[in-house]
């Protein structure tokens, strides 16, 4: 146990998803986790497993089969700005500037324009996407694209930031610069993050613990507190351990999949 | 000058050329068919005004008035029902065999009809314009609402839009207003075709429908070619506007589509 941990913000409890279909199928098989506030969570698994299942259950926007996701005590019943989402595929309004996305969530609360510009250039300049208010979003590089969403999530001022593997879809070297701005942005917000990836070293390198799923149905294998003080070397021997350690519980999960041709 | 721009501007001398002498050739009378030679003057000083008992100003005047009446209309009907079938399913399931069987009665077809409900009003011109143009509205107001991407939709959800007005306002309607405006510049074109059938049957003394079948009467091609000139015109401008305005409301996809 770390001794930064304070509040619980979410709450999951003996979580089961299932889809239905020919045969059913279930992505979770009862999860039962704690999420601290302030903290950063990753979250992996295998392929397909029913990790960003998981995520999207937080966020609202999938009904678990049987038990519930409290945030903040309350009983999760659909999406809301409370757990803004960032995606993948970064999923900026095409028709909107970056100015007009970072505000979207703004203008949907009860503010002044003179309000929503100012707190939407406040996040902007967070991400470090001054200069290119006015752009839209296919103008931007990947990066980009990945802060300005970033940043209209943070602007909607959530109480935790759910993280789709966002990054999945960049370069590496913009990957792992990314990794560090995010970390950044952590430092000066303190939000609750969840962060869902298959990239271990990505997990071990911003996350303050690693929550490990087994195949599918998704079950938590493990959980691993990362107690390496921030900004992490990837190339020392102690974040090398872990990431090594992470990575062998995962291959006996490939495994698993593999030879039950799941 | 480019080779290009000397094709393009030898393309309408050429075709003039061609008709003048098809016309000399194979009609040679002036009861049946009239030269671009006997046209564009008549042209020029009927679009001047300065035929009394054909008043061409007015006449476009007319004519815009039922093309405006009866494609607003149609333009409000087609884009409500559009985004409400595209949108509830249930209400495709009701309206679709409904849609699917009168859209392919043409507009002519409702003459009759319109005639004998509104009589010979403005408001029958109207009603042949709008049966015409409401359904490209329609059918591409509800494609469009029906592709937008769900992604766009969960992503606004998260950031607080559950209200479902307020996600059709600010993610459906805008992310549908390419294939809007494609039907309505496609509705538009057709509501125009539909000007010249709607004012035929007479609804009013004046229009360039109308006055098409009255120099016809008169004997008079190069007028009644006239005024094909003057629809010509006016639709090529019309969907010039609608062009512009497409650029004007989609300029965010400047970069991101071919053209």
């Amino acid at each position: 146990m770390q001794p930064s941990k304070g509040r619980i913000l979410v709450e999951i409890r003996e979580l089961r998803k299932e889809f239905e279909g020919a045969p059913p199928v279930t992505a979770i098989d009862g999860i039962d986790l704690d999420i601290w506030e302030g903290e950063i969570l990753c979250i992996v698994g295998p392929s397909g497993c029913g990790k960003t299942t998981l995520l999207r259950i937080i966020a609202g926007l999938e009904k678990p089969t049987s038990g519930k996701v409290l945030v903040d005590g309350k009983t999760v019943m659909g999406p809301g700005s409370d757990r803004a989402m960032v995606f993948q595929e970064y999923a900026l309004f095409p028709w909107r500037t970056i100015l007009g996305n970072v505000a979207f969530g703004l203008e949907l609360k009860k503010l002044s324009r003179n309000e929503i510009v100012g707190k939407a250039e406040e996040y902007i300049r967070l991400v470090g996407l001054s200069g290119f208010e006015e752009k839209y979003p296919h103008q931007l590089s990947g990066g980009m694209m990945q802060r300005a969403a970033l940043a209209r999530a943070l602007a909607c001022e959530p109480h935790i930031l759910l993280m789709d593997e966002p990054f999945g879809a960049l370069d590496a070297q913009t990957r792992n610069f990314m990794q560090g701005e995010l970390l950044n942005i952590w430092e000066k917000t303190r939000k609750t993050i969840v962060f869902v990836t298959h990239n271990v070293e990505e997990a071990v390198y911003i996350g303050d613990r690693i929550v490990i799923l087994t195949a599918r149905p998704a079950k938590i294998k493990s959980i691993v507190d990362v107690t390496l003080g921030k900004p992490r070397d990837r190339l020392s021997p102690e974040f090398i351990n872990l990431r090594r350690g992470v990575l062998e519980s995962l291959r006996e999960e490939m495994l698993a999949t593999f030879h039950s041709g799941r | 000058m480019g080779k290009d721009t000397v094709y393009t501007l030898l393309s309408i001398p050429l075709f003039l050329l061609c008709w003048e002498l098809f016309y000399h050739v194979f009609v040679g009378n002036p009861l049946l068919l009239a030269p671009p030679s006997k046209v564009l003057p008549t042209f020029a000083e009927l679009a001047a005004g300065l035929n009394p008992r054909f008043f061409m100003p007015l006449d476009m005047a007319y004519s815009l008035f039922h093309y405006a009446l009866g494609f607003s209309l149609a333009f409000l009907a087609g884009f409500s029902l559009g985004v409400l079938v595209g949108w509830f399913r249930l209400a495709d399931k009701i309206s679709y065999p409904v849609v699917e069987l009168i859209r392919p009665i043409p507009p002519i077809a409702w003459i009759p009809i319109a005639i004998l409900l509104l009589k010979l009003t403005h408001t029958a011109a109207a009603f042949i314009i709008f049966i015409g143009s409401v359904f490209p509205v329609l059918l591409n107001t509800q494609n469009g609402v029906k592709s937008v991407e769900r992604k766009f939709i969960e992503a606004a959800m998260t950031l607080g839009a559950t209200n479902s007005l307020v996600l059709l306002r600010k993610v459906i309607i805008p992310s549908s207003m390419g294939s809007v405006i494609t039907g309505a510049r496609v509705g538009s074109g057709i509501a125009w075709m539909c000007v010249v059938a709607a004012e035929l049957f007479g609804v009013a003394p004046y229009g360039l429908g109308y006055q098409i079948e009255m120099a016809r009467l008169y004997h008079s091609p190069e007028i009644v070619i006239s005024y094909m000139l003057a629809i010509g015109v006016l639709g090529l401008l019309l969907d010039r506007g609608y062009k512009l305005t497409e650029r004007k409301l989609l300029s965010w996809r400047i970069g991101l589509v071919a053209t």
